[in-house]
């Protein structure tokens, strides 16, 4: 059956962040002035306003912030998926990013797991990241 | 942020009117506009002719000043906007009638705030396409949450409420408590939608809709329109009613508006740890003064949440200040007296605020809080939010 599921219509701000998930990359936008990480990649840093933003592969890792399981079919596409979670991650760089777990129990999940990023190419033009339990504890003091 | 007191109680309102509330109006919604403005210019004792200044906000569901104004037949308007934006507005949009009159420039302004909120375009359901045109799009900052299935704001709350209980031991049973609280109160309120009583089973027996906020944690989507004149202090007094001053007005939280990502600093200090200080502190008063509270309560949780960051109970204490009667009637600080929008129904909160000032008028019948002399009408949406004081 095809994709049913809401897609992003990507503009020139994002778009380079959809097409490195595509090639299963996990880009921020960066500030070259002042380091600062932001999402979702507005085209000016969030800190010091310059426009001067630069894409870097991220760790793919973080932390989950806190999560709701969805019982109602408020989303096009996915009933069938009832009930499914949705987490806010807290990457190691700093951002938060909504998403969803994946393999891991809806009873197993909490704020503080650590999570490393999945690529799924839901359609030829997409691919949307996920995140599964990481497979060692995340490095948060990891330079 | 202290701030000047220039606006303090230079102006008051001195009209209400609503609409029944129902799930189908039957009507549109700029009828049902039209109808609660007519109610409010009414109650004051004015005539259209009278109103130089409208104002309403919406998500793009309401009626438009412009088409109001014309009904109306205004012929001069001195300040009017259609605010873009949901319930971290319904305060604010009056707090910038508030603003116009403080100015000089109106003399007299109605705010109204209409929705099909049911039988229309309800809320938190992506109105997106999908079908034989392929999956739906969707554009705008929402192309971050939306294809995870992420969409409104009752599995944002979720979210935080969750969030909640791990860090505080809050439960879903707090959460029912503010439920049976409120709907005990739309009891006594003929114009509620929800008047049969439930008890914490009934709460707990209740359907999961964003684990962990049940289906009566949450509130009605409701087909009403509510609709105020605020007026210039001097013009308020001589109006059939007494006039409810406002004292002071804030809108914040962390940083504008935005969808909650890494513009959402700290999910902790919600909007009223941000504006609470300076709201009581340029109404001269501080939280321990206001006798009764309209809070914005699209979810159960979010009384909780205000009940904390505004200082009326501690961080984290607010689930057992709430188990404990502390939003009663009765209690220290009695919270949606009208059924609230859990309840009475949603209005995008401007509901909740005729409520408050029907209590300061001292007219809220069987509802009425003996002695209610000061009140806070809050509206709340992501991480921000906007306040009133209001007194008699
Ligand atoms: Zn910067």
């Amino acid at each position: 059956m095809a994709y049913d599921k809401p897609l992003p219509v990507p503009t020139r701000e994002d778009r380079p962040f959809w097409e490195a998930a595509r090639e299963h990359r996990f880009v921020l936008p960066r500030c070259r002035e002042c380091g600062h990480v932001w999402f979702p990649p507005y085209e000016s840093c969030q800190r010091c306003l310059s426009f001067e933003r630069e894409w870097f592969e991220a760790s793919e890792r973080g932390v989950v912030w806190g999560y709701t399981l969805m019982q109602q079919p408020y989303v096009p596409g996915y009933r069938d998926e009832l009930p499914y979670n949705v987490v806010l991650v807290e990457l190691e760089e700093g951002p938060m990013v909504y998403s969803n777990l994946v393999g891991v129990p809806d009873d197993e999940i909490r704020p503080g797991l650590a999570v490393e990023a999945v690529f799924e190419d839901v359609t030829e033009e997409f691919t949307l990241i996920r995140f599964r339990r990481a497979e060692e504890p995340s490095g948060r003091d990891r330079t | 942020m202290n701030g000047e007191d220039l606006a303090r109680d230079k102006a008051a309102v001195t009209g209400v009117g609503c609409t029944g509330f129902s799930r189908d109006s039957g009507v549109s919604v700029d009828a049902l506009a039209l109808q609660a403005s007519l109610l409010a210019i009414r109650d004051a004792g004015l005539e259209p002719s009278d109103i130089d200044g409208v104002l309403t906000y919406g998500v793009g569901d309401a009626a438009a000043v412009r088409d109001i104004s014309q009904a109306l037949g205004l012929e001069s308007v001195n300040w009017y906007c259609d605010v873009f934006g949901g319930g971290s507005y319904s305060c604010a949009t009056v707090a910038q009638a508030a603003m116009a009159i403080a100015t000089g420039l109106c003399r007299h302004v109605l705010v109204y705030r209409a929705l099909n909120g049911r039988s229309g375009r309800r809320l938190g359901r992506t109105a997106l396409g999908g079908g034989d045109a392929g999956p739906p799009r969707v554009p705008g900052p929402g192309q971050f949450s939306v294809p995870f299935g992420m969409s409104g704001p009752v599995q944002q709350y979720g979210l935080l409420a969750r969030r909640h209980m791990i860090e505080f031991g809050t439960t879903t049973e707090h959460f029912g408590q503010v439920a049976v609280t409120l709907r005990g109160n739309a009891v006594l309120n003929p114009r509620a939608i929800m008047r049969d009583p439930i008890t914490l089973e009934d709460h707990q027996a209740s359907r999961w809709i964003a684990e962990p906020l049940r289906l009566l944690d949450c509130c009605q989507e409701t087909d009403a329109g509510c609709a105020i004149v605020l007026s210039r202090a001097d013009a308020a007094r001589d109006r059939p009613h007494p006039p409810v001053y406002l004292s002071s007005f804030a809108l914040g939280g962390s940083g504008p508006a935005s969808q909650p990502l890494d513009k959402y600093p700290d999910f902790t200090r919600l909007f009223p740890a941000h504006i609470g200080p300076g709201l009581f502190g340029r109404a001269g008063l501080s939280v321990s003064d206001i006798d009764v509270a309209a809070l914005y309560d699209a979810f159960t949780f979010l009384v909780i949440a205000q009940l904390e960051d505004f200082g009326f109970c501690g961080k984290g204490e607010g689930g057992p200040f709430v188990a404990g009667g502390g939003i009663a009637r009765e209690g220290a600080i009695p919270v949606g007296t009208n059924g609230g929008l859990l309840s009475e129904g949603y209005v995008h909160g401007l509901n909740n605020l005729l409520e408050a000032v029907e209590q300061l008028r001292g007219n809220a019948g069987e509802r009425q809080i003996e002695g209610a002399e000061t009140a806070l009408a809050t509206g709340w949406g992501a991480n921000v939010g906007s306040a009133l004081v209001l007194r008699r």
